[in-house]
């Protein structure tokens, strides 16, 4: 047990059952008692005024974790094309290694059947390393196989970190791999620190986190991994503080491209896979290309989305010509998918995709937690809502109370008046 | 010979309703309800469309959570599931993704023999989408991951699945035992049925401990032994308030916006 009430200190004022997102105390008589619901948040720690609650030390590290070293990152590639969020993250492990130590080295690791020619393009965006595990087994994507040949890889090269984009693959092969190591794996994160100095920076700029218990001379670097938690409602920052290697999948779209350096040069280094047919269990027969149209909700500038206050589906008939008229493309709310008015391709916020165009319209969006938390780092937020308490004008650059089907007809209207609306005003 | 099929389930707060309080910035949970994880329905409705065809497949769903997680077990039977089990216990409290997956693959090996086990993708409350395949992984079993269509072939031990992907789809073939994890596309949950109520609320619903399962409370389940640990905790801090555009008219606020967004120079 890890959260402890020190009973001595405790007055029964329940101030920490209030600040519980996880209904995980209750009181006994005149005693707050923490139930199994506990997941050691401390959020009750800070709110407690007596200082009555504390966490108990952690055990001592069983592994050693000095054998551990350089940053790995899963470069996904579908079809002999890498994905984007294999550049964005060794993007972020370039940053993250060279916050580590001068000698730590940023890897990407390439898994597929003749892969060795992307090889170039990681150097070219940041890897210091490649490494190439191929086989005409390891073609197409497969649990079992992807599995064993990165499992048998952390084992023998001992990377300290390694992270995978929160893909469909990712998020499948991620797990299974943690288990086999028997590590520990954070899902979905939207930040990662190593120097307590850079997370302490963070926390001060973009939450209402507490700093001062934090000290920016603590040379700790082992990996925070920052994730929205609970719908988004609450933010959490995980440690693998005791096995190795610290494992995280990293949601599309957050972390940042290195800028393109045409003929750069790295290491490659090619791994013996040992792998069977029978060590794969399952058969991929065919892999389809959805013809559905594309949404390209990450790489989008203006995204004009949608949700409940649309009141039935063909309100997205509207917001479609919105972003026609404004080289947008089309988003809405999980409100909006679950009422099976669009396709959840479409779909912002925690559960959909994290977006961070220049401009972001919320049109009939209330503006639910878990929505904000997928476009709230958006530029510029235009809500349009008839709602004047909707919560979605406390994150927005710019509201405008009123019925959406009268409004945005007038913003296309005027759409291509705005430079003479806005000369007019100047002079 | 009857299918054995497992359903993995839990209890979630439903975080569509959670608000923050705008002036303290904490969660605001009083009357949030408690539900059957949205995933996790598809997985038990596809576990039921088997036992539509083969009335003597026999379900049953395990979940770990508190005691009150009981009455989702009971609203799982009631809409036609066998049995329920749950594991519970003070020692489990904390338990990360990989702690959670050793308490549930021990539950599934105390049930014994199982030819399917479906699980949701995710949990709303965590949306992590890791314990249904480190089950698997603690299982040796294969599993496909984001199901969105589902085949059992009459010899009851090949499946096909239709795997969504980002951009299209995959069509996989495996045999039972297997986990598949399911998403929304998979199928329309039902509801449950009178006579499911009346029967579900007779049944026993056993309560599993570190004991009952067998587990190491120092190395396997709980706080301790899971690999992460929370580091901190916070609220997002919420954006400053901007500009309310106030007009007399639709045509006035659409000139005034597009103003203020020509003026920052985004359009």
């Amino acid at each position: 047990m890890a959260i402890q009430v020190i009973n001595d200190k405790c007055r029964g004022c329940k101030l920490c059952i209030k600040a519980c997102p996880f209904e995980a105390i209750d009181m006994v008589g005149k005693i707050a008692v923490i139930n199994e619901k506990c997941t050691a948040c401390k959020q009750c720690i800070t709110a407690c005024p007596f200082d009555a609650i504390e966490k108990t030390e952690e055990a001592a590290a069983t592994v050693d974790l000095t054998a551990y070293k350089d940053i790995w990152v899963f470069a996904e590639q579908r079809g002999g094309k890498l994905m984007n969020v294999a550049l964005e993250l060794i993007g972020e492990g370039y940053r993250l290694s060279r916050e580590i130590s001068d000698s730590t080295k940023v890897c990407a690791v390439l898994v597929g059947d003749n892969v060795d020619n992307l090889a170039q393009e990681c150097f070219e965006y940041g890897a210091d390393s490649v490494y190439v595990l191929q086989n005409p087994l390891l073609k197409n994507y497969t649990t079992d196989g992807y599995t064993k040949v990165m499992s048998d890889a952390c084992r023998e090269y001992k990377p300290e970190i390694v992270i995978f984009g929160a893909t469909h693959i990712g998020r499948d092969l991620a797990p299974r791999v943690a288990a086999r190591l028997g590590t520990g794996l954070t899902a979905d994160c939207t930040r990662l620190d190593v120097k307590v100095a850079t997370y302490i920076d963070y926390a001060n700029k973009n939450t209402t986190l507490d700093t001062s218990t934090l000290d920016p001379n603590d040379t700790n670097t082992q990996l925070k991994q920052t994730r929205p938690a609970f719908g988004g409602n609450l933010m959490a920052t995980i440690i693998c503080p005791k096995t190795r290697p610290q494992m995280s999948t990293v949601r599309p779209g957050v972390m940042q491209k290195r800028e393109q350096v045409a003929g750069a040069k790295g290491e490659l280094r090619t791994v013996k896979v040992a792998v069977a047919e029978t060590d794969i269990r399952t058969k991929v027969v065919e892999i389809v290309k959805s013809t559905k149209e594309i949404v390209s909700l990450t790489d989008a500038n203006i995204i004009c989305s949608g949700g409940r206050g649309l009141g039935d589906g063909s309100g997205f008939d509207l917001i479609k010509k919105f972003a026609d008229k404004v080289g947008g493309v089309v988003g809405s709310s999980r409100a909006a998918v679950d009422a099976g008015w669009i396709d959840h391709s479409h779909q912002v916020g925690q559960t959909g995709t994290t977006v961070k165009p220049n401009i972001y319209f919320a049109c009939g969006i209330s503006g639910a937690i878990q929505h904000l938390a997928g476009m709230q780092s958006s530029d510029i937020i235009v809500a349009i809502n008839k709602d004047p308490d909707a919560p979605i004008f406390e994150v927005a650059d710019y509201g405008i109370v009123g019925d959406i089907y009268k409004v945005i007809p007038q913003i296309i209207e005027e759409w291509d008046n705005a430079e003479k609306l806005y000369d007019a005003t100047t002079k | 010979m009857a299918l054995k099929i497992i359903v993995c389930a839990k209890q979630v707060p439903d975080t569509n309703e959670i608000k923050i309080d705008p002036i303290k910035k904490t969660l605001i949970r009083e009357g949030v309800p408690s539900i059957l994880n949205h995933d996790d329905s598809n997985a038990l409705e596809e576990a039921l469309k088997i036992k539509d065809i083969y009335p003597d497949t026999y379900i049953t769903v395990v979940t770990m959570g508190p005691p009150q997680a009981k009455d989702m077990l009971i609203e799982c039977m009631a809409k036609g599931a066998d049995a329920g089990v749950l594991a519970s216990d003070r020692a489990l409290g904390g338990s990360d993704t990989w702690a959670t997956s050793n308490a549930l693959a021990a539950a599934i090996q105390k049930i014994g023999d199982f030819d399917i086990i479906f699980a949701g993708r995710q949990a709303i409350d965590g949306d992590t989408a890791q314990v249904g395949p480190q089950i698997a992984e603690k299982l040796n079993i294969p599993q496909v991951t984001y199901v969105e269509e589902f085949e059992l072939d009459k010899n009851m031990k090949d499946i096909t699945v239709k795997r969504a992907l980002e951009d299209g789809y995959e069509i996989i073939k495996l045999q039972t035992p297997c986990m598949l994890t399911t998403i929304k596309e998979l199928n329309v949950p039902r509801y449950m049925s009178i006579s499911g109520i009346f029967d579900s609320c007779k049944k026993d619903i056993p309560t599993w401990g570190a004991k009952e399962l067998n587990v190491d409370v120092e190395k396997e389940v709980g706080l301790d032994a899971s690999p992460t640990n929370v580091y901190r905790s916070f609220t997002p801090a919420g954006k400053g308030k901007g500009i309310m555009i106030e007009a007399d008219s639709e045509r006035e606020a659409a000139q005034m916006l597009l103003i203020n967004l020509k003026s920052k120079h985004v359009i």
